[in-house]
């Protein structure tokens, strides 16, 4: 498609987007959903497997208890209705990943139903309402040889590897949410930033995007202003970053949009998210006639988990994520404005650890809200993806609190710590960045400068105190930024001294 | 051969004795399987050298004095639908074939840890779907009391292996009848437990909830004993009770008295009647007065939700086969077939399933894959289910009447090979008895009850208990047994033909013959 998108702004003008989110977070269970083969990424391919993960003839599942625990865990902290009777369905269709050609699911029995998370956007907070939570196994992973797309269409072989085949994943589904306007792209990365630090918070899994330990389809549809019609809907995949999520959900307000003012009509379709070039671009076509012929799986009795052990299990809930905020915004003497950023940047949970290694709450925020913030958007990466920990951000505070460097100094280290310098210590010892505090050079300095400027220092010398700061520059610039400002200072107006 | 007439229980206590060794007897059944087994052809797989290893290790116990069990050293043949590990397993279909499975099902590890020696694997119906063993991919098993006749099926090969001495023991699956069908027409005995009573872990399933392993042997008291060897349960098998089993010898033990009083024999009346062999009925009939004889109460009971038993069966079982069946796709393991040009993963998939599945099992998959699609859901599968419920509250209802529950087990004797091959109805109606008790889930047992008068074939008599009562099964059998056996004065097996051995003996090593 060559035509020119239409703008944003135009598309939000004349269109409302319906959005709805289901996002699968794999468990960190130590063992599968159905087997006890081990579940820790990174193994050499097909070294986690045995014949139920395998799908191998005669080998049967057994559930895992620890994971019914996690999805019921997950299903309260949404606020969910935990089911007092569910079971487990076949979900059909062939695809080579799948060992057995049908994935053990749920389908109109899950374990979590009916219930809400709220989000904020810029101080506005959404009710995003859950539909279901329900458990299932992941398939294993294709890895498409050769060909232009890296899709198994085209390639000339495909490799897969079964251990992640029977990982247990979450399923998290929510019911349309409408009435977002402009804000849809930033409620639906809110959404699931939020899912992820209440999950991160559960402990229930490492939910690493890049890992692919949670993903994210995007359905979404418009339409027009005003209308309280849903309009034809498509499903993005493969949306694996907090910020794709965002640029997704943008691309296709725009697209779609294009499509219909333009007279055309959506195609109810699967569509790719392509994270280099920013598009979607259509995948299978998807239509209500895909039948997974759905049928309770035989092999497992239903559950019915006991009342006692589900409160047993409410109880144990970690604070709220309001309440852990609003706890954590006092502590930090944050204002309200300040822990809106923090939050919109995603750094909640990094200034938490930069404070932990021992930096000020208002320092770490400065440097992990403007000054890192600023360098993840330009790389177009996540914050917590940027090359740098939140002990070296505290190191480099450490610095400046020691007087070693100042914050324009600061700056040059985290250039070095990002471009994979080593440690700031070593970054500042490499690069020569520590402060001349020297009296005898800094003294010379000092002296010309005021050679240079003999009206400022004459004012000074009249009493106008304030004009020191025009020497202090003239010093700074004669040592690139290198000079203990302070102790400039001093000198300059010992020497002037009235 | 006179060896090989007796039973599991008297080779245990030969065994015990030290009258014969494992070795002798492992031996004894292979000669015989390379005797007769070009004409019956019950094996797809001879395990000579397995069987012989396991033997001697049998024997060392044994002379040792720590056997592993009452069986330790007694051969048996197992059901290719069984995964054994190192031995290959195809159920029957071209689709495994090559397939070597990694592990061991567990009831082929209880074997094994009992002692055991496993003689091979067993001719099949593909994928257990049939009642004639026709349905093999790799020809049929021939009836060893009319070799142009079937052995039923699907187990045909285990029942015709035990009919032909060609293994004291054996192991057999029912899902629709696949045990006590071919027992019926093989003159054996064979039983389906309880559901959940015998762990499912490494049968390749046709249908899961219906499926059930189960023991196939000439005598009650043998199916007994190898029933308390596999039984019981696994925690590999979700479906599987977690409760000790009755005690099943000691019930066989004590029913071969032929004392059944205070006990209420149900007649089912639906079983009956029209569709019945006239032969099949009249044996029938005798082996209730005889019943009736050794103390038993008769009463006629209903079980009118019965008439939908075999509609509600070929929706469940197609529906669950359908599912099962779709890992059969060349990615993995077993038969591919790469088409001409540049196939895809889809176009190796057709063209292996295609080429690799025989007609009864493409019609089941597509009866199965219709049944379940979206919009038919309801009508087929969903009401197939409910018809359960109603048969399983027919059960219910039956025995708060009577203790055990009586029937032919099958409608007919054992019919020509080819006869119904063509007629995928009147096949599927052999099976009208045996199909209520795998949709409740309740057991059954199936005893030799004579020869039917007009062909003199084998008729089998089908005791059913409830759910968990296996031992029931057990007393009645055994007593109807020893009352049958008086009067016939032996074994009915001892009346089958001999059979000639082969004039070329029968390869006993290597691959599917």
């Amino acid at each position: 498609m060559t035509t020119t998108l239409m703008s944003y702004d135009d598309a939000i003008a004349a269109f409302d987007p319906a959005m709805g989110l289901e996002v699968h977070v794999e468990l960190n269970t130590a063992t599968k959903m159905f087997c006890g083969c081990p579940t820790e990424f990174g193994a050499e391919p097909n070294t986690q497997t045995c014949p139920t993960c395998l799908g191998l003839p005669g080998s049967l599942p057994v559930v895992n208890r620890k994971a019914v625990e996690s999805a019921i865990r997950i299903g309260l902290a949404l606020n969910c209705e935990i089911a007092a009777w569910c079971r487990f369905a076949r979900k059909n269709y062939f695809y080579p990943d799948m060992p057995k050609n049908f994935q053990t699911s749920q389908y109109d029995e899950p374990i979590a139903f009916d219930g809400f998370l709220d989000v904020e956007v810029e101080g506005e907070t959404f009710r995003v309402e859950i539909e279901r939570a329900h458990m299932e196994e992941d398939t294993g992973k294709s890895l498409h040889v050769g060909g232009s797309t890296g899709r198994i269409q085209g390639a000339d072989y495909s490799l897969v590897d079964y251990n992640r085949a029977g990982i247990p994943l979450i399923e998290i589904v929510t019911r349309p949410i409408t009435g977002m306007g402009a804000k849809a792209p930033a409620v639906a990365r809110a959404y699931v930033a939020t899912l992820r630090d209440l999950l991160l918070g559960l402990g229930v899994s490492d939910v690493r995007m890049e890992q692919g330990s949670m993903r994210c389809d995007v359905n979404l549809s418009l339409a027009p202003s005003g209308s309280d019609k849903l309009g034809t809907r498509t499903e993005t995949k493969n949306v694996n970053s907090l910020r794709s999520v965002e640029r997704a959900a943008r691309y296709e307000v725009s697209r779609q949009a294009t499509l219909l003012s333009a007279g055309e009509s959506i195609l109810q379709e699967t569509r790719h998210w392509h994270e280099d070039t920013g598009v979607t671009t259509s995948g299978r076509e998807k239509s209500d006639a895909d039948d997974y012929r759905y049928f309770p799986e035989p092999d497992l009795v239903p559950m019915a988990p006991p009342t006692e052990w589900v409160e047993e299990l409410r109880a144990a809930l970690p604070e709220p994520l309001r309440v852990q905020r609003a706890r954590l915004q006092a502590v930090w003497g944050f204002t309200d404005l300040e822990m809106r950023d923090v939050v919109a940047s995603d750094a909640v949970g990094l200034i938490e650890q930069t404070v932990t290694a021992g930096s000020s709450a208002q320092a770490a925020r400065k440097w992990w809200v403007s000054e890192l913030t600023r360098r993840a958007n330009e790389d177009g990466i996540e914050l917590a993806e940027l090359p740098i920990t939140p002990q070296q951000v505290a190191r480099i505070q450490a610095l400046v609190d020691e007087g070693s460097i100042n914050d324009k100094l600061a700056r040059q280290v985290f250039d070095g710590v990002l471009a994979g310098e080593g440690e700031p210590d070593g970054v500042v010892a490499a690069r020569g960045l520590a402060v001349v505090s020297d009296d005898a050079a800094l003294g010379e300095a000092v002296d010309r400068a005021i050679a240079a400027n003999p009206d400022v220092a004459e004012k000074i010398r009249d009493g106008k105190v304030a004009a020191a700061g025009a020497l202090i520059g003239a010093v700074m610039a004669q040592m690139r930024g290198q000079a203990d400002a302070g102790r400039v200072r001093e000198l300059i107006l010992e020497k002037l001294a009235p | 051969m006179t060896l090989l007439k007796k039973s599991a229980a008297e080779f245990a206590a030969m065994l015990a004795a030290g009258d014969v060794t494992s070795v002798e007897l492992t031996q004894a059944c292979l000669d015989r399987i390379a005797a007769v087994d070009g004409a019956v052809h019950s094996f797809l797989y001879v395990d000579a050298e397995g069987a012989l290893a396991q033997a001697a290790a049998s024997d060392a116990r044994r002379a040792a004095g720590t056997p592993a069990s009452e069986l330790d050293g007694v051969p048996i043949a197992v059901k290719d639908v069984l995964a054994t590990q190192g031995l290959p397993t195809t159920c029957g279909s071209k689709i495994l074939e090559g397939w070597i499975p990694p592990y061991d099902a567990t009831v082929v590890a209880r074997l094994k840890a009992a002692g055991l020696p496993i003689l091979g694997k067993t001719n099949m119906d593909e994928f257990a779907m049939g009642s004639s063993t026709e349905h093999s991919a790799y020809g049929p098993t021939h009836n060893p009391w009319d070799l142009d006749r079937i052995p039923g099926g699907s187990g045909g090969g285990s029942a015709a292996a035990v009919a032909a001495f060609e293994a004291p023991l054996a192991i057999g699956t029912d899902t629709g009848g696949s045990i006590r069908q071919p027992g019926a027409v093989t003159g054996t005995v064979g039983l389906k437990p309880t559901y959940g009573g015998i762990s499912r872990y490494g049968l390749v399933a046709m249908a899961n909830s219906l499926d059930q392993v189960g023991p196939v042997t000439r005598t009650v008291l043998d199916s007994a004993l190898l029933h308390e060897v596999i039984g019981g349960h696994d925690p590999l098998d979700s479906t599987s009770i977690d409760q000790p089993l009755p005690a099943l010898v000691a019930a066989a033990r004590d029913g071969a008295s032929g004392d059944l009083s205070g006990l209420r024999v149900g007649v089912i009346a639906e079983l009956r009647g029209e569709g019945y062999q006239a032969g099949v009925q009249q044996r029938f009939d005798e082996a209730v007065a005889l019943l009736v004889g050794a103390g038993a109460e008769v009463v006629e009971v209903s079980c009118p939700s019965f008439a939908h038993a075999l509609a509600a069966y070929y929706l469940i079982m197609p529906s669950e086969a359908s599912s099962n069946l779709a890992r059969f796709d060349a990615m993995r393991y077993g038969l591919r077939v790469v088409p001409d040009g540049d196939p895809s993963a889809e176009d190796v998939m057709r063209a292996t399933r295609d080429a690799g599945f025989g007609d009864e099992v493409k019609r089941r998959i597509i009866l199965g894959t219709y049944a379940l699609s979206s919009g038919y859901y309801d009508a087929y599968y969903g009401q197939a289910q409910k018809v359960r419920t109603l048969i399983s509250q027919d059960f219910a209802a039956a025995f708060d009447l009577a203790d055990v529950l009586v029937s032919p087990t099958a409608p007919t004797t054992a019919f020509r090979i080819g006869e119904k091959l063509d007629d995928p109805l009147a096949m599927y109606l052999n099976d009208v008895a045996t199909i209520p008790a795998n949709l409740a889930g309740i057991p059954g047992i199936s005893i030799p009850a004579g020869l039917a008068p007009e062909d003199g074939l084998p008729v089998g008599f089908q005791v059913l208990a409830p759910a968990l009562a296996d031992d029931r099964l057990y007393r009645v059998g055994a007593a109807l047994e020893a009352l049958l056996e008086k009067q016939w004065g032996a074994p009915l097996l001892s009346q089958a033909p001999e059979l000639t051995p082969a004039v070329e003996p029968v390869e006993t090593s290597g691959g599917a013959a």
